[in-house]
């Protein structure tokens, strides 16, 4: 929706009056897909962790002594970075998932239900390349630019899944064009279970085991976990958080899986951004998504277009399993269920179709999710397990109360 | 005369609904031809089928002699055909600027595009000034300029018009069909629908009446306007 400030300078700079300063740099490259989506990242990563603090917080006060000799408010303290931490990482890979959903959804209208499996079959890719090239000989991982070991496993896992996405699409949903909506999300669900038992007969045949563990520990770099200690000398304006958690100094410290996670994240989401929005394939994409029969007057193939989402979606898919799987150490055929599920209802929270959305719900539910495992813990009648009731508890309200979602509006269809 | 459209026998189903019954159309380099009739009678038909949207069960569609029947939108598109659909059909949330550039998928050199841009700022000045808006934010009457100017990025060997006049103001239907006709006037070739049979009249040089799926009646624009029986059933006169 473009404001009025907003369309008054754009006339003016349409009517040849030279635009300076702040309008021109908005209109630039580095602020529309560097600056601005960075913006956007830490913004929403900023807002939740606040919210649900302020949450936690606000339970502490409810529930001061939850158990025995444990100060609630004192261990919210103490695991705060933790929580965050963690929260952002599985975030952007529920995000990453959740662009695929929404991608989808957003030029076909239909949930695709076997995106989970895209995101299952990127994480088994993975390990098979890792374990392949560890198998070489000892040593030889380690051997290996670190750097160049995750962009090798990512780029396979997404070339794999997105080459899956796209026979998917074209043997089981694009016959189904037309067909009643419940049609092709019934051959999804068949396309999910098919490519789950696939991966499952692979691994029963070549490994004769489900549970496929990276072989992390054989790379020292991935066991590296960068710490910084606050102390009051050194941060004298956290004062506060020293008392709260009854502490002289905490350790922040991020597992270099985790780091990984967020910033082969942001890359990719910098990158997905600038083609949606920046080329001219990504404005055929999102032409066909408005309007697809015009499209093809315009002498779009939407076909292509639709096959070329579906790569874009099973890639990020297939990108968030590597790197899930970095961050776990191991896998089975079964690792697409929950997170799928969980990155579907972050694409509903965010608004289905919107990408921006599915960005922010995906890393609301995420920091939702940690903050939950790490508080409920003292709760003795719920404990973790209860987590998934919160996060789906989630999906049940938007649906109910704002099925638009948090972002996406309700467009009125002028006549 | 060389034709560059002429479609032979045309027959077109919606279902079971026999929409289009045996079509002769021929629209001859430069000209303005104009389909007439009343709602239903298959004027919109005619050009979905043309530009693919709609299938044809019989007959033949030729673009400057090539065979184009039955091809698929976009490679009607590719050959030469540009075709602004009825209610426009702006991407509502692309911006005019995406809008134009969606309009020259098949250009690939930037410079062209910008040239022809430019054409398209001359004929409708309000597109440039509107340049950066969403396609959504446009009043109806710039959202059928945006959907002319959008169908000649393409710089089509014939423009396919689908009731420019709908829904919009007296003052912007006259503005719209004076620019037509520039357009026109510059070597354009024009297959118009029309609901509003005389502005149509007045500015085509041949005239097509339907009624129900078949042609009734084609005479060049002059004739049709004091032909009595057009006068009554679209002139408005009794």
């Amino acid at each position: 929706m473009a404001t009025d400030t907003t369309s008054t300078s754009l006339e003016s700079a349409a009517q040849g009056v030279s635009v300076t300063g702040w309008e021109a740099f908005k209109n630039s490259w580095f602020y529309k897909f560097t600056l601005f989506p960075l913006g956007q990242i830490f913004g929403f990563i900023l807002g939740v962790s606040v919210i649900l603090t302020v949450l936690a917080l606000l339970l502490a006060v409810v529930f001061p002594e939850p158990r025995e000799n444990i100060n609630l408010t004192q261990q919210i303290a103490r695991q705060l970075p933790d929580m965050i931490i963690g929260g952002v990482s599985i975030g952007f890979v529920y995000a990453m998932i959740a662009l695929g959903y929404t991608l989808v959804y957003g030029v076909l209208k239909f949930i695709n239900f076997a995106h989970s499996e895209f995101f299952m079959v990127g994480s088994v890719v993975g390990f098979e390349v890792m374990q392949r090239i560890g198998a070489a000989g000892e040593g030889v991982l380690e051997a290996w630019n670190p750097i160049l070991l995750i962009v090798a496993l990512v780029l396979s896992g997404m070339v794999i899944s997105g080459t899956l996405a796209v026979i998917v699409e074209r043997v089981a949903y694009r016959p189904l064009r037309g067909a009643p909506r419940l049609v092709p999300l019934i051959s999804a669900i068949g396309v999910s279970f098919l490519l789950i038992d696939v991966v499952r007969g692979f691994a029963a045949i070549t490994r004769n085991d489900f549970n496929l563990t990276y072989p992390v520990s054989q790379v020292s770099f991935f066991q590296q976990r960068p710490e910084i200690t606050l102390t009051p000398e050194n941060a004298p304006l956290l004062q506060f958080w020293f008392t709260a958690a009854n502490r002289d100094e905490i350790d922040i410290g991020l597992r270099m899986t985790s780091l990984i996670i967020i910033v082969a994240a942001i890359l990719m989401l910098l990158i997905l951004n600038w083609f949606v929005n920046g080329t001219k394939q990504g404005r055929g994409i999102r032409a066909v998504s408005q309007d697809m029969a015009t499209a093809g007057l315009m002498g779009i193939n939407a076909n292509l277009m639709i096959s070329l989402t579906f790569f874009l979606g099973g890639a990020f898919g297939g990108a968030a399993g590597v790197l899930y799987g970095l961050n776990v150490g191991t896998v089975t055929p079964f690792v697409g269920f929950i997170p799928g599920l969980t990155a579907f209802t972050a694409a509903v929270l965010g608004g289905i179709g919107n990408m921006t959305g599915a960005l922010l719900g995906g890393l609301a539910l995420g920091l939702i999710e940690t903050f939950l495992n790490g508080i409920l813990v003292y709760f003795p009648a719920f404990g973790q397990r209860y987590t998934p009731v919160f996060t789906f508890s989630v999906l049940i309200l938007v649906l109910l109360f704002r099925p638009s979602g948090l972002l996406g509006a309700k467009v009125d269809e002028k006549v | 005369m060389q034709p560059v459209l002429e479609i032979q026998g045309l027959h077109t189903y919606y279902g079971h609904i026999h929409a289009l019954k045996g079509i002769d159309v021929t629209v001859n380099k430069g000209e303005i031809v104009t389909l007439i009739g009343s709602n239903g009678a298959g004027k919109s038909t005619i050009l979905r089928t043309i530009s693919g949207i709609a299938k044809a069960r019989q007959g033949s569609i030729r673009l400057d002699g090539k065979d184009i029947t039955n091809k698929r939108p976009h490679e009607v598109t590719a050959l030469g055909v540009a075709h602004v659909p009825e209610g426009r059909r702006i991407f509502p949330e692309l911006s005019v600027r995406e809008n134009l550039e969606i309009g020259a998928w098949n250009v690939n050199d930037p410079s062209l595009i910008t040239q022809r841009m430019e054409q398209a700022f001359e004929f409708f000045p309000r597109i440039k000034e509107r340049l950066f808006q969403k396609g959504g934010t446009l009043s109806g009457g710039e959202q059928q300029m945006l959907a002319i100017s959008r169908a000649l990025m393409s710089d089509p060997d014939i423009l396919l018009l689908d009731e420019p006049s709908m829904g919009l103001a007296p003052v912007l239907v006259e503005l719209i069909f004076e620019i037509i006709k520039r357009i026109n006037a510059q070597g354009k070739t024009i297959l118009l629908v029309e609901q509003n049979a005389l502005m149509a009249l007045e500015i085509a040089s041949r005239g097509y009446v339907l009624q129900t799926g078949q042609i009734v009646l084609k005479d060049s624009a002059a004739a049709l306007m004091v032909n009595d029986s057009v006068r009554k059933a679209y002139l408005g006169e009794s």
